[in-house]
């Protein structure tokens, strides 16, 4: 492991660690509001100042680097176990079924990924409550984030369908759900763990994507997304600089993961 | 052989388009709250008037029936009328979409020029240090949401386009880079230098032709990058263009909105895809 995989694998693991200590670190928490100290700067009480409606910034980066740290490897873990089912048993039935799946895969593919993710997200409950929401948005990112996996599955199961090792299983007399479950899923692991991790700083972005354009995580509950759209009220940047704390963070946390995923992405392609 | 890939594109294309009006007819037909319309809400209305309105909504009931009559009708030259704005979507379109072209256009421009000129000028210079800085500037804007990066360009008054370009170039330079300096690292590259052939030959003799089927797949799909960049930077600054049209298309559930904006993207898309591939597979019969 090269020095920079293990700094970025530190960072990690410190974020991680930070925003699972939020109770402790921040225990006046995310929504209480300090209404005498509204739009504060940094002070001793508040490490990066109060937000527009007093709540302390530095609790809601810290719960909002949690709820999108613990989810974004839900949604991906979703999206793997989709494209598993889809692409790995596309690929291993072929013929009319590894067509039929990856037309659909295509449709999906051959629209802009923010495009797709806006639409859909739209088109469910916006006014619901902040766990729902919170649910809501990463549902919809691991629902949808499978395709580009599927292809990638559908190609090795495809491989694998005609490998000596299956033909032998199958001439035993091996059915062929046993045959999948047995000799094609486990043989599609590395690529499946590979995908899983590069989807999750994807999964990061999108989900800030989303809170900014309004549609992510709904109040009071912090997310980046809903953090970074506090630049939206930005008048300059060296007045308000501690509110680029939370896309530092971000940028930093993807950052890592690129680091990290690098020899992934490699087993992936 | 050549026109029956034109063909067979051509097929797949009107296919998917096809399939994503449906699949996206039917996603806002089963959205949950679509027979819910608060127009009907209003006391001034009277009952005659109500009843009209459900009827109307009746009408889009049926996914099938509702998409079909669209096709139909678009076959016309009638789009259909914009539920939330209460204008002929064709109009509507017809308004908004030289912006967004433009927007996308000098952004693509800008991207591909960006990424071109520092992929080139790291396997001419064949520096690490330098390559390291460019990959660490494409990584750091790889990192950053484009929504962030349009609400930047809206803070620094920077244009909508520049927005775009930083968006598409980080995806760009990646494989550009890659691309190029696989190219550079053949043989016959390495002969023609020994040669002392001039950089510039080397790059439009030798190199642009072995990779330019690759970069104009990358081109294809920098277009379909693009035009999903659109969408943050147009919402976020307040220009008013299909990206802008398509977010409040969705915000409001503008059936018959959102189903033509989701062909419109699809077919600019795939028409990208399939343009760059046909092209690409021309330019590899040349040099066959």
């Amino acid at each position: 492991m090269s020095i920079w995989r293990r700094v970025a694998c530190a960072i990690l693991l410190l974020v991680a660690g930070l925003s699972l200590a939020a109770p402790w670190l921040a225990p006046t928490g995310y929504a209480k509001q300090f209404r005498e100290t509204a739009g504060a700067p940094p002070s001793r009480q508040h490490w990066l100042g109060t937000d527009d409606i007093g709540r302390d910034r530095f609790a809601r980066v810290l719960y909002g680097t949690r709820i999108s740290l613990l989810l974004a490897p839900a949604a991906a873990l979703l999206s793997t176990l989709m494209a598993a089912f889809i692409g790995g048993l596309a690929g291993y039935l072929g013929g009319a079924w590894e067509r039929g799946a990856m037309a659909v895969t295509d449709l999906f593919l051959s629209l802009p990924w923010l495009f797709l993710l806006i639409t859909v997200r739209a088109l469910l409950p916006l006014s619901v409550s902040p766990m729902v929401s919170v649910v809501v948005t990463f549902s919809v990112l691991g629902a949808l984030g499978w395709t580009a996996a599927a292809r990638v599955l559908c190609a090795t199961a495809g491989s694998l369908r005609n490998a000596d090792f299956v033909r032998q299983a199958r001439v035993s007399g091996l059915s062929g759900t046993r045959l999948f479950w047995v000799h094609v899923l486990p043989n599609l692991k590395p690529v499946l763990y590979a995908q899983f991790w590069i989807s999750i700083p994807a999964f990061i972005l999108s989900e800030a994507n989303l809170g900014i354009l309004g549609l992510g995580v709904s109040e009071p509950m912090p997310s980046w997304g809903s953090l970074l759209k506090e630049l939206e009220g930005l008048i300059s940047v060296r007045e308000e600089p501690w509110k680029f704390v939370p896309l530092l963070l971000l940028v930093v946390v993807v950052t890592s993961f690129q680091l990290v995923l690098s020899s992934q992405e490699e087993v992936a392609a | 052989m050549l026109w029956r890939k034109i063909a067979r594109h051509g097929l797949v294309l009107v296919a998917t388009v096809l399939l994503g009006g449906l699949l996206s007819a039917m996603l806002v037909r089963l959205a949950p709250g679509f027979d819910v319309d608060e127009s009907q809400l209003d006391p001034r209305l009277n009952a005659e008037s109500v009843r009209a309105l459900r009827d109307s909504r009746r009408a889009q009931r049926n996914v099938f029936t509702f998409y079909f009559h669209s096709l139909q009708a678009a076959g016309h030259g009638d789009l259909g009328t914009s539920i939330s704005l209460g204008r002929p979507i064709r109009s509507l379109l017809h308004e908004r979409s030289p912006l967004t072209l433009r927007l996308v256009g000098i952004g693509l421009l800008l991207s591909w020029s960006l990424a071109l000129a520092l992929a080139l000028s790291g396997a001419w210079l064949r520096i690490s240090a330098y390559d390291v800085g460019a990959t660490v500037l494409s990584g750091t804007f790889l990192c950053i949401p484009a929504a962030v990066l349009a609400l930047l360009s809206v803070l620094w008054n920077v244009p909508g386009a520049l927005a775009i370009a930083l968006i598409v170039f980080p995806r760009v330079y990646r494989y550009v880079r890659n691309v190029l300096d696989k190219a550079y690292r053949l043989p016959h590259i390495l002969t023609a230098r020994a040669k002392g052939a001039g950089e510039t030959r080397i790059l439009t003799w030798h190199v642009l032709p072995v990779a330019a089927p690759q970069l104009l797949a990358v081109a294809g799909v920098s277009v379909s990058i693009a035009v999903g960049a659109a969408i943050p930077v147009e919402a976020l600054c307040g220009l008013a263009g299909v990206g802008q049209l398509a977010w409040q298309a969705a915000l409001s559930r503008d059936l018959p909105l959102l189903t033509t904006i989701t062909v419109l993207v699809t077919l600019v898309t795939l028409l990208a895809n399939s343009s760059a591939d046909v092209i690409g597979h021309m330019l590899r019969g040349q040099r066959v």
